[in-house]
């Protein structure tokens, strides 16, 4: 820490960030705008809130694929209470906090249940998630009969300003994100529950040895990634007001990417929040530069998110054996 | 004298800002057994290593047959016939035994493995050095010491000139050294360069033709390991006069605070009973293997185990290790890579996992964790930079932040499982004084050790384990080596029964 050698896996994320705006703001000149920044911010949020979860399940040396099936089957879930209660609640806030407690509840009990195979049971966390990701997909699928759940048009719009309202002119998912963050760099940093997951993942037997109760706490990391999840998809649903099966593709891997990127590392035992924040910035900013610009076709996209994916690895592994 | 085969000249070696060699010189002979020894921390492990191609030196130069040399990869080292046996296990744990002994020069037939040649000659090894372990067993499965031997027969397989090792004995029972030792001799007829270390220096008087002893990073003496008695290798290496190994015994102890009977630990032991008292030190003695550590594992939710086991007169159930600690009962573990310490995490994590919750009042209080760890330091002498992590303490280090961190969580009832292995002399002593000063402080302590000496200097009463139960107990003059040694072996007192 007191070292004077700067360290790759500090300043490389930062870095790759700053060279970011920098190139887009000289590529674009609305790249800086309040709008803009805003708009990046706030489509950041639902990968960067689940990938809050992500880092505490990672660093405790575990995985979870399921995220983003979740996320679809619980905004499709929640969809669905709520058109069916709406003949009795009518539109207003009952009916708005009756969705937004079914996403919790769901989400805590898809959390449980990855938990309580992986940690109690023992199986291997990838297997066990790349299974639940299968069934919550078919679930969604099969509950949107192959097309889209859509909330009630009414219901919609007096539901929208949770996405695209908020506070001081910043919406509500940008503050619920920044609340997470916080929260989330404490916890890691400075809470007991922090220390015994980067203890868990360095080597669950000496955090055994040392009397951690290393199952409790592996579950909770899933437990809280699932809460997650469901917070992620209260903010998400009244942004387009649907599910479908395509809802929340992909955002595994986009919330495992950005935990990497951030430095946290993929076999466990250490973790930093406020690294995958900026490694969800890196991957949304890349998007966002290509199209604003047409230097690059945004069908790209990927493949550059790909190659950062692997650069920052390898800068990690520079430092680790330099120490 | 013939001329060294194997040198340091000079030689220095620095971590980042921190020189931990100052200007080693050190000649290996053909022919000849050299001892390196040294507290915890000299810099023994590190002059081997460099020896060895493993790191190169700052400055200074590695001398093979007498020219200056740098070795680009151990792989090089090892083709001009210098094999090292690290101090800590260098297996890959999910290989067997004989992949181990011959990874990365396989025989091969063609294009294929020749693998009834490989079992074969692995068989050949083991049996020289009277170990009977399968070859094809995977290594994760092995004891301490069968995964010492593989280690030893892995050398042996190489054409050695210079054989360096660091530590061998220090998870072998005696009569597994004295087979090590036998080997040893056999390589010195050969005209092998035997370079090693060890904190026990009786072995280091048995064998050792030459002599090095190095304090804080640079050699104090060196000589003919003729000219130093054990006592005087003992006062060179700690830099004071050496006396009294052992504390005095205690005032009779207080009342029972743990009764243990009929304890099972299924496919460990059996049928274990015994108490322990306030005040008192318990010291559980047995071959490697008898059962002594998976018995008190048991006990303290490690492993399942079932039995009654009372805690001040309470009768309790324990199936998790921090229900014990919550009963004020602790184990303190003799792996202290693997089940110990973290060793990608600094000391102060380390320190504190244990007995995290007193410093954290909804957050960590890291100033706390820091002072304890200035206490710790001081109190058991650990030395070694606070910057860098644990794994690259010196062993004798590690153990000593082991034992600080059981400590920080003031266990009322502690089973310290090979309190000692790889200490010092001048700490082993420390050690022996602070468990004693525990034990007078009303603490109740079991010392699980396979070395004698150690049971017998420090434990007031001393239970004998054999193939997984108790074979007797053992209290004051009793003690006596013949006597643990026929207990735990199952050999009869013949004579002392007829008189
Ligand atoms: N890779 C490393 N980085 C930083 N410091 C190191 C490293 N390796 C060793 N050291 C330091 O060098 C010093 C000498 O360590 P070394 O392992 O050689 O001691 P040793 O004499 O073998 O002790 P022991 O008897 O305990 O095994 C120690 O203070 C140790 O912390
Ligand atoms: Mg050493």
């Amino acid at each position: 820490m007191k070292s004077p050698k700067i360290q790759m896996s500090v300043v490389g994320p930062v870095l790759a960030l700053v060279v970011l705006l920098v190139l887009g703001a000289s590529l674009n000149p609305s790249f800086l705008a309040w709008d803009n920044v805003t708009n990046v911010l706030a489509r950041s949020a639902f990968i960067g809130i689940i990938a809050v979860g992500m880092t505490f399940v990672i660093t405790a040396g575990g995985l979870d694929l399921s995220v983003g099936s979740m996320a679809a089957f619980i905004a499709g879930l929640m969809i669905l209470v709520m058109n069916s209660a709406l003949p009795s609640l009518g539109v207003g806030i009952p009916i708005v906090l009756l969705g937004m407690a079914v996403a919790l509840a769901a989400g805590l009990v898809a959390g449980c249940l990855n938990g309580i195979l992986i940690s109690r049971l023992g199986i291997e966390a990838f297997i066990v998630t790349l299974g639940s990701m299968g069934i919550y997909r078919s679930l969604v699928t099969w509950l949107a009969d192959g097309g889209t759940l859509s909330l009630d048009f009414g219901l919609r719009t007096f539901y929208q300003p949770v996405y695209y309202g908020g506070l001081f002119g910043v919406s509500w998912p940008i503050i619920v994100f920044a609340l997470v963050v916080i929260v989330g760099e404490i916890a890691m940093r400075s809470t007991a529950f922090g220390r015994h997951c980067a203890a868990i993942g360095s080597n669950d037997q000496v955090a055994k040895y040392s009397s951690v109760k290393v199952a409790r706490v592996r579950l909770t990391t899933y437990v809280v990634l699932g809460l997650l999840v469901g917070v992620a998809t209260i903010l998400y649903v009244p942004r387009l007001g649907s599910a479908s099966p395509a809802t929340g593709l992909l955002w595994e891997l986009e919330a495992i990417a950005a935990v990497i990127i951030g430095g946290t590392m993929l076999r466990g035992g250490f973790g930093r929040v406020w690294g995958t924040v900026i490694g969800v910035l890196i991957l949304s900013l890349i998007g966002n530069i290509l199209n604003l610009t047409d230097l690059v076709s945004p069908y790209l996209n990927g493949a550059i998110q790909g190659a950062i994916i692997v650069l920052a690895v390898i800068l990690q592994r520079d430092t680790r054996q330099g120490q | 004298m013939s001329e060294p085969v194997l040198a340091l000249d000079g030689v220095s070696r620095s971590f980042g800002p921190i020189e931990v060699l100052h200007g080693v010189s050190l000649a290996l002979r053909p022919g000849r057994v050299h001892a390196l020894i040294g507290e915890n921390g000299a810099g023994k492990s590190t002059a081997m290593k460099i020896l060895a191609g493993y790191q190169p030196p700052t400055s200074g130069t590695v001398r093979l047959d007498g020219a200056p040399t740098a070795f680009a990869s151990i792989g090089e080292a090892e083709a001009r016939g210098i094999s090292m046996i690290h101090q800590e296990f260098n297996l890959a744990e999910q290989l067997t035994v004989e992949q181990n002994i011959f990874l990365g020069r396989e025989l091969k037939r063609g294009l294929l493995l020749d693998k009834p040649a490989m079992r074969a000659r692995t068989r050949e090894l083991l049996d020289l050095l009277d170990c009977h372990v399968a070859t094809d067993r995977k290594v994760s499965g092995l004891s301490n010491s069968d995964k010492q031997m593989t280690e030893i027969a892995k050398a042996l397989l190489r054409e050695t000139r210079v054989l360096i090792m660091d530590e061998p004995t220090a998870v072998l029972t005696s009569a597994e050294t004295a087979v090590l030792m036998r080997q040893v001799r056999a390589l010195r007829e050969r005209g092998a360069a035997i370079l090693f270390t060890s904190h026990k220096l009786d072995e280091v008087k048995g064998i050792a033709d030459d002599l090095t002893i190095m304090r804080d990073g640079a050699v104090v003496w060196s000589g003919d390991a003729s000219e130093k008695d054990e006592h005087a290798m003992a006062s060179a290496m700690v830099g004071r006069e050496m006396r009294d190994l052992y504390p005095a015994k205690g005032p009779a102890p207080g009342e029972v605070v743990l009764e243990v009977s009929g304890l099972n630990v299924p496919g460990h032991a059996e049928d274990i009973s015994f108490t322990l008292r306030r005040g008192e030190i318990l010291g559980v003695a047995g071959l490697i293997g008898s059962g002594r550590t998976e018995t008190f594992e048991g006990l303290c939710g490690l492993r399942a185990a079932t039995g009654e086991v009372r805690v001040k007169g309470r009768p309790v159930t324990i199936r998790h290790p921090w229900e014990a600690l919550d009963l004020g009962l602790c184990y303190l573990t003799e792996d202290r890579k693997t089940r110990g310490l973290l060793l990608r995490k600094g000391m102060r994590e380390n320190l504190t996992l244990q007995a995290l919750d007193r410093f954290t009042h909804g957050l960590i209080d890291t100033t706390a964790e820091e002072a304890a760890l200035d206490k710790a330091v001081r109190e058991f002498d650990i030395r070694g930079s606070r910057a860098v992590r644990v794994g690259n303490l010196s062993g004798g280090n590690q153990q000593k932040l082991l034992f600080a961190k059981t400590m920080l969580s003031e266990p009322e009832i502690v089973v310290i499982d090979e309190p000692t292995r790889g200490v010092d002399i001048g700490t082993k002593q420390q050690m022996y004084g602070f468990i004693r000063g525990l034990a007078t402080e009303g603490r109740a302590i079991v010392v699980i050790s396979s070395e004698m000496q150690e049971v017998i200097g420090l434990a007031d009463r001393v239970l004998v384990m054999r193939r997984g139960r108790v074979a007797g107990e053992l209290a004051g003059a009793a003690a006596s080596e013949d006597a643990i040694v026929r207990l735990a072996m199952g050999v009869l007192p013949a004579e002392e029964t007829v008189a």
